[in-house]
């Protein structure tokens, strides 16, 4: 454990602020860890609060502003709760010309979810990812870990539905 | 475990050679079939590992598990066909395969030696041949595989598979038999250009990085494949990840770094897992690490994962995101090649790049530059996608032309619609109209028309795609991940599209494609890193090639393409409607009222404008 104070947080629990002082302390000496350890830390709690930040900032002694400078640079991190499941929409150029655009609105009307936005029952979260590389499979949808390929506007509701 | 010798290398190959023999299906079937089985991202996700485990128990429930091996590979390349097998040595290639065709498949081809013809590939365009064997599949056939030759073929898990295709050799004759200057000669006569787009020769970054001065130097490759439509370097990673670090490991002896990162998209899981297994096997067998094949020459790699900015694939970008910071770009001079990571020297190469050095290695520059043109040598990948029937990786020689990677290789375009545009080269490329098809694609020929080679990304457009729509999801897109560092970028990037925005709203006036035009000059003029002097591309090729598309929408307020609803009436036209019924049958939101023998009419009180029934209808109908 860190020699320091632990902030209370009511996403954060006493196991979860173990892992993250092991991943502090596993990169404390290393430069240029810091993206890798909002990576680590974000992987267990599932969003970034301000008092992690600041908590990974005195850990690593790097400045509160330079963390979160680098935390609102990368899409990948994110300050806000997010829903049981993500749905992550590619928006490259394939996806777009096989009709993303039409899938993505079918989404938003039916769950009334924005890029960025979370259901207010916290079942899905919605994010445009750039391209997955999976363009053999236009248009592509990620839902939790599982790629769905050919996602049209017809069958993304289907596929949501699986999702409790 | 000891460390691998010349040797040993030798001794792994000669081991092999028998089953490449029969996987490269160069010997007759007696009694052993391979089942390649596809298992990259793509096939995952269409369900390869299920087909695996319900084929692997099928085989044993025969008793055939002596006699057929399955052998997960990497990325096949012909992705939208997956997942894909191909038994060998007969030859035969599966696509699409299910779980429930295991029974069929073993029973029928493995047990009776009567291949499945109903999971075959069939010709799109010549009335749905059948064509049984890979060989002789025009998307395959028509290929020259270099970087990818490996991939369909080898496990990627396994380094010793790597090692039978010759693995490793060229980074021993490296090591053990040339010197820094001798590699760097090999390169730079072989006329190898950097693959990640702007095609600077690989020999001369290295010469240059070899010329600095400094005890510690890196190198560092680029899998921050961060071009939409473009998926060659994941390919190359999850089917052959040893030649990526096994060229690291020649790049590092040639400039004499000590120090290695491999900077991967987080976006790629698999990419990574791979790569990080195949550090770990080569670190056993001595490859990486210290004193690789007892020459004392150390290389250390690590990889260090992105965190999704398109900006990082920018050289100087990356290098501040592997030091922990934002990943901005800064001014060069000083390059990198004398100040980079941690202001040390340093080289940046691309995956496809780094890919090809072990082959100029051990077969020599001559043969390299056997294939190309006068300017650009060797094999290019392209990904090709969009509205084509052969989506996938392909590899051709360097001055292949557009219409045969399009049309003989891609297949054509899919459900008889007519070709429109391919764009090339991801968002800082330009879209290529019909008129130029037969330009041969090299660094320079490219760029006559407009576009560029990019990172490979061939995204081709039928018909029913809107190029003023393309040009403003570009802008989009590059507004977005502008990193906001320098303000012809931050801001001129929002100013163009915000006025693509209003042509496609159809508030657009004739002076907008003068402004257009002169702020896409002012921004490539005055941007700070190739980001921002290339992000105006979509809209200045679009302005081009189609300007009478943003005049019709100016002008007329109409999208001939019918793709921006605000210039849509959502109404059927009776004269062409066939009162077939299947806009009715689509619409999401019931606003169609149709009967039998009825034209169609839109309820447009109900209409949600999601332009499914414009999709749907086979005759145009719906304007």
């Amino acid at each position: 454990m860190l020699n320091r104070e632990r902030p209370e947080h009511p996403d954060i629990t006493l196991d979860m602020w173990n892992i993250i002082d092991d991943i502090i302390t596993e990169n404390q000496q290393k430069p240029g860890a810091l993206i890798a350890v909002l990576r680590k830390s974000q992987d267990v709690v599932g969003y970034l609060p301000s008092v992690l930040m600041d908590y990974i900032s005195s850990g690593l002694n790097i400045s509160k502003s330079e963390v979160y400078g680098v935390a609102t640079f990368y899409s990948l991190f994110s300050m806000t709760p997010k829903g049981r499941h993500t749905i992550k929409v590619c928006m490259g150029t394939a996806c777009y010309v096989k009709g993303i655009k039409e899938t993505v609105e079918r989404i938003s009307n039916e769950y009334k979810l924005c890029f960025g936005g979370t259901t207010s029952d916290r079942r899905f979260s919605m994010e445009s990812v750039r391209c997955l590389g999976a363009c053999g499979l236009a248009p592509v949808v990620v839902v939790g870990q599982d790629t769905h390929g050919d996602v049209k506007a017809d069958n993304i509701l289907n596929i949501l539905n699986r999702y409790e | 475990m000891p460390k691998l010798t010349i040797d040993d290398l030798k001794r792994i190959k000669q081991e092999k050679s028998q089953i490449f023999a029969l996987r490269m299906g160069e010997i007759p079937f007696e009694k052993t079939r391979h089942v390649l089985l596809c298992s990259g991202t793509g096939c995952h996700a269409t369900g390869s590992l299920s087909v695996m485990d319900s084929l692997q128990q099928e085989i044993n429930q025969q008793g055939l598990s002596e006699n057929v091996i399955i052998v997960e590979t990497g990325c096949n390349g012909f992705c939208a066909l997956g997942p894909i097998m191909v038994v060998q040595p007969d030859g035969i290639f599966y696509q699409k395969v299910k779980p429930e065709d295991a029974k069929e498949l073993v029973e029928s081809h493995f047990k009776g030696n009567k291949p499945v013809e109903r999971l075959m590939y069939s010709e799109p365009l010549a009335k749905k041949k059948v064509i049984p064997k890979l060989s002789d599949i025009p998307f395959f056939s028509n290929q020259l595989t270099r970087v990818l030759r490996n991939k369909g073929l080898i496990n990627p898990e396994s380094i010793d598979e790597y090692i039978a295709r010759d693995g490793y050799f060229a980074a021993a004759k490296a090591l053990q038999e040339m010197t820094s200057e001798t590699i760097i000669e090999e390169v730079l006569a072989s006329g190898i250009r950097g693959r990640g787009g702007a095609g600077f020769p690989t020999g001369l970054k290295w010469r240059f990085a070899f010329q600095s001065k400094n005890d510690v130097k890196y190198v560092l490759c680029n899998a921050d494949e961060g071009d939409p439509g473009a998926f060659m370097d994941r390919s190359i990673l999850e089917a052959d990840p040893h030649s990526v670090i096994e060229g690291m490991v020649i790049a590092a002896k040639a400039i004499n770094a000590h120090e290695g990162f491999i900077y991967c998209r987080t976006e790629y899981p698999l990419a990574i897992r791979r790569l990080q297994l195949a550090i770990d096997t080569a670190k056993e067998y001595g490859f990486v690490g210290e004193n690789i094949f007892d020459t004392g020459f150390d290389l250390n790699i690590e990889i260090c994962q992105g965190a999704g900015a398109f900006v990082c694939g920018e050289e100087t970008a990356l290098m501040a995101s592997v030091e922990g910071k934002r990943g901005m770009p800064r001014p060069r001079p000083p390059f990198p090649a004398h100040q980079g990571l941690w202001k040390k020297p340093s080289i940046l190469n691309n995956v496809e790049t780094l890919a090809s050095i072990p082959q100029i290695i051990l077969n020599g520059s001559k043969w390299y530059s056997s294939v190309g043109t006068g300017s650009s040598k060797g094999t290019k990948v392209f990904a090709l996608s969009g509205d084509v029937n052969n989506i996938g990786l392909v590899e051709v020689p360097m001055g292949a032309s557009l219409r045969d990677i399009i049309f003989k290789i891609g297949g054509g375009i899919p459900n008889k619609r007519k070709f429109k545009a391919v764009q090339l080269g991801g968002p800082s490329g330009g879209c290529v109209p019909e008129q130029y098809l037969d330009t041969s694609v090299d660094f320079e020929e490219i760029v006559k028309v407009g576009a560029i080679m990019g990172s490979g990304g061939v995204i081709i457009m039928d018909d029913q795609t809107c190029m003023v729509d393309m040009a403003r999801f570009f802008m989009d897109f590059i507004q977005e991940e502008s990193c906001g560092k320098c303000t012809p970028c931050r801001e001129g990037t929002r100013r163009l599209l915000e006025i693509l925005e209003k042509i496609c709203e159809g508030n657009g006036e004739p002076e907008d494609l003068a402004t257009l035009e002169e702020l896409s000059y002012v921004i490539k003029d005055s941007a700070l890193c190739g980001l921002g002097q290339t992000a105006p591309n979509p809209v200045l090729s679009t302005l081009r090639y189609f300007r009478h598309e943003y005049e019709a929408h100016i002008n007329e307020k109409h999208c001939p393409a019918k793709r921006c609803p605000a210039l849509l009436k959502f109404e059927v036209d009776p004269e062409r409607c066939k009162m077939c019924g299947v806009c009715f049958k689509a619409c999401p939101t019931n606003a169609i009222i149709w009967k039998k023998k009825e034209v169609a009419v839109i309820d447009k009180e109900k209409c949600v404008k999601c332009l499914t029934c414009f999709s749907k209808c086979k005759f145009d109908a719906i304007d």
